[in-house]
């Protein structure tokens, strides 16, 4: 019981100091506060993937009454904290991700070409916007056959994120 | 009923594709998010050092005026050379006009020559033959900068311009020697020219490869354009920091015979340019920022060409009897003459060094050891008292090439893409529109990384924020050691982690994550504790010869730059060598002002034995470059720092 109690202190810890690290990363003159324009890249930065329509959701909890266009550690350290515990916008499973390819590849051939990609980012769901775009191509598009082979490209993406 | 279903169909379809494209998008997100955080890393470790480099600087300020205010009557030998270095720099005599027109520009010169007065297809020449990696001749070089020096000393102190609706008005921000993107704002927005004029925010050069060209391009525009060229001073716009920061070294590897003669130019050429320009009597455009008391009727009246350089405030003399030698004017008068009031000069300092904060207030920079941070109630005040609506600056490196901040009314544009290295930072370029309502325009040059990923790029700007890491950890082992061993009483050879952390932070004065760092940094953890003294990962080597200590080696890595400097005003012609007596008193004057704890006769042995005499004289250059840190992953073998 006490064992449980202790390593679930720790891991309260281990996860105030992530927030704090990641925080500290964009908190440029030192005082505990972010630009909100950074807050959706730290919470995505610690492990979380929500949707832009969440983020905002996230964002207004944190603001403060009359928006200074700031966000203080000391309002996003216990949302951030919750998020964490409760595990909520949880990353995607790679085999999810798979699915979801496969079902913007109407044709099934096992590859999306750069027009069908192009399509769907910029103008569905929640839109890339031009440069998103053009990174995530960088690394997807097949030069020579200008497909997206996208199993090859989330294998590759899953290695280079560990 | 057909039809019913297979809109059914297609409607159930196509949410089924937006629900796959919204879940494609939310992980594209979050990994560039994770990358992103990567990135800001890298680029705060960047900026930390390049700050605290900053604040050595103001340490070698004060060891000028040390070395001035406190020799003794008695020394007549080290007086006398150093007054004749405060005479040296303050008096150093340019060449004339003449004697620059006699240099032969050999047959075998390719590149443009060019006839003064300078006109727009001469400026073409000019860009296309930087194009071609050529270097203007060191007599046309000359001869522009003389040219220009008429152009400048005929201008107020800060400009005034009137914005119309007929010409564009495009601002740009620190290029530091990055041609490639001068060029890149030239292809999008178009030559500079009647039409279309151009303010240039200071900080042309130092950092990167082509500082002088840049230069040439930009004095050749404003030969050519008088009225619609405008050029600010930078605080890089310094020949001290022209010494640590690359341009002085890039004009001797360029220029090797008439070198010296062109950085004898540029000293001058560069307090004559103008602090500052002020659009429409509304919008103040000046290279750093402001400070509580920043007085434009001040800054408008002052002598600006006394200001050489950030590193030489002005002395004071306390009635001390000088023996001038055989010199015509007495130091006491060359002071008064050729200095600013304190005041003058701490109004200059501001404008050149200021940096913007969210804190109220205005407070000593600390971080850059020069100007002020000031808060956004000081540009309220400021603004107000001189009824002015905003401000266009420049001088700090931002991710997107520009921020806005105090509410709208501080804008700093930085016009340098990749600054810290490749895939660090956009660029961007302001144009001012009716009503003078700002658009930002950003680009990012990039030929190293075309054709790489976002993560590969990542890599690369990573890597390059822990190589200079751990040059700065290298240069401070000794004390880092001494600082771990405090909180090892015990002589175990581990520290928390923890504790290294605060050891570490003291010691290198850089305020960094450390606890995150320390994983990256250190070979060996062991359950939360660091065995410190199995050393750093991936440590770059001291080259260094045998005979050197350890602590002689450390203080000469660390100390570099400031000792590049003080040889270089000690060698008063440029010649790479100073006498052996020079060296040692210089050395002596250093090591008491620093608390240096090495033996003046270690220093002394260690020059003669690396056989440096050359009649009595040492190739400081040489004794330096003995000192050099190489990466061990570096393919090249020698990475020296400048």
């Amino acid at each position: 019981m006490a064992d449980d109690k202790d390593s679930g202190e720790m891991r309260l810890q281990e996860i105030q100091k992530k927030i704090k690290d990641a925080f500290e990363v964009f908190d440029h003159e030192s005082n505990d506060t972010v630009d909100v324009r950074e807050i959706g890249t730290i919470i995505r930065s610690l492990g979380c993937c929500p949707s832009e329509g969440e983020l905002h959701d996230l964002i207004a909890e944190v603001e403060e009454e009359e928006p200074t266009g700031y966000i203080r550690l000391e309002k996003f350290l216990p949302m951030m904290v919750k998020v964490l515990l409760e595990r909520r916008y949880r990353p995607i499973p790679e085999d999810l991700l798979l699915q979801a390819f496969e079902v913007l590849d109407s044709a099934k051939e096992g590859f999306l070409t750069k027009e069908e990609l192009v399509k769907y980012m910029t103008e569905e769901g929640e839109p890339f916007t031009q440069e998103e775009m053009e990174e995530m191509l960088s690394a997807a598009l097949d030069p020579e056959t200008n497909t997206i082979q996208y199993r090859d490209y989330l294998a590759m993406m899953v290695i280079d994120e560990n | 009923m057909g039809c019913n279903s297979s809109i059914q169909y297609e409607d159930r379809k196509s949410e089924k594709a937006i629900k796959a494209a919204v879940l494609i998008q939310n992980w594209y997100r979050g990994y560039k998010s994770r990358l992103e955080l990567r990135r800001r890393q890298a680029m705060n470790i960047f900026e930390s050092i390049e700050y605290a480099d900053e604040q050595d600087q103001l340490q070698l300020a004060n060891f000028f005026s040390f070395m001035l205010e406190n020799y003794t009557t008695n020394n007549k030998d080290s007086s006398e050379s150093l007054s004749q270095l405060f005479v040296n720099t303050t008096k150093r005599k340019l060449e004339p006009e003449t004697f620059i027109r006699n240099i032969n520009v050999p047959d075998t010169y390719y590149g443009p020559r060019l006839k003064f007065p300078l006109t727009f297809s001469d400026v073409i020449l000019l860009i296309d033959a930087f194009k071609e990696n050529q270097i203007l001749h060191a007599r046309y070089v000359l001869q522009l900068l003389q040219e220009v020096k008429k152009v400048l000393q005929q201008l107020p102190n800060i400009v005034p311009v009137t914005s119309t609706l007929s010409k564009d008005l495009t601002i740009c921000g620190d290029i530091h020697g990055k041609l490639d993107d001068l060029f890149l704002i030239f292809y999008k927005n178009g030559l500079p020219s009647g039409n279309n004029r151009y303010i240039f925010n200071g900080d042309f050069v130092d950092r990167g490869q082509n500082s002088m060209e840049v230069l040439m391009v930009l004095f050749s525009f404003l030969l050519v354009y008088p009225s619609d060229v405008y050029l600010n001073r930078g605080n890089h716009e310094d020949y001290l920091m022209n010494m640590r920061y690359g341009f002085t070294k890039e004009i001797m590897q360029k220029y090797k015979e008439h070198g010296g003669k062109i950085l004898r130019f540029l000293e001058e050429v560069y307090t004559w340019l103008p602090i500052g320009t002020i659009i429409d009597e509304k919008i103040l455009v000046i290279h750093g920022g402001i400070a509580e008391n920043t007085d434009l009727n001040i800054l408008k009246q002052i002598k600006r060409n006394k200001m050489k350089s950030v590193l030489m405030p002005p002395i004071t003399h306390s009635g001390v009897n000088l023996k001038y030698g055989h010199h015509d004017l007495p130091l006491s008068s060359i002071s008064a003459i050729d200095q600013l009031s304190k005041i003058e000069w701490e109004q200059m300092v501001n404008i050149l060094w200021s940096d913007p904060r969210s804190k109220k207030g205005c407070h000593l920079n600390t971080s850059r050891g020069g100007g002020c941070y000031f808060g956004p109630d000081v540009t309220t005040n400021v603004l107000d008292k001189f009824a002015l609506k905003m401000i266009i600056r420049s001088h700090e490196c931002k991710p997107e090439g520009y921020d806005i901040c105090h509410d709208g009314k501080i804008i700093t544009v930085f016009s340098a893409s990749n600054y810290y290295e490749e895939g660090s930072n956009r660029g961007a370029y302001i144009k001012l529109g009716q009503d003078n309502v700002p658009r930002f325009f950003q680009y990012q040059s990039n030929h190293i990384t075309q054709g790489k990923t976002l993560h590969e790029r990542v890599d690369i700007v990573e890597s390059a924020a822990f190589k200079i890491l751990g040059e700065r950890m290298i240069s401070r082992q000794s004390s880092l050691i001494k600082a771990f061993h405090k909180y090892d009483p015990n002589n175990t050879g581990k520290i928390s982690v923890r504790d290294w952390a605060k050891a570490t932070e003291e010691v290198l004065e850089l305020s960094l994550p450390w606890l995150s760092l320390c994983p990256r940094v250190v070979k060996m953890i062991e359950n939360g504790y660091v065995l410190y003294e199995m050393g750093f990962k991936d440590m770059p080597v001291v080259k260094a010869p045998q005979e050197a200590k350890s602590a002689t080696i450390e203080t000469l890595v660390r100390y570099r730059s400031d000792l590049k400097i003080i040889f270089n005003i000690i060698d008063r012609d440029q010649s790479g060598l100073i006498s052996m007596d020079e060296f040692r008193a210089m050395w002596k004057l250093f090591s008491s002002h620093y608390n240096i704890d090495i033996e003046d006769a270690h220093v002394d042995q260690l020059a003669n034995s690396m056989d440096l005499n050359k009649d009595g004289s040492i190739d400081f250059n040489e004794f330096l470059t003995a000192f050099d840190v190489v990466h061990r992953l570096d393919r090249n073998s020698v990475k020296s720092q400048n």
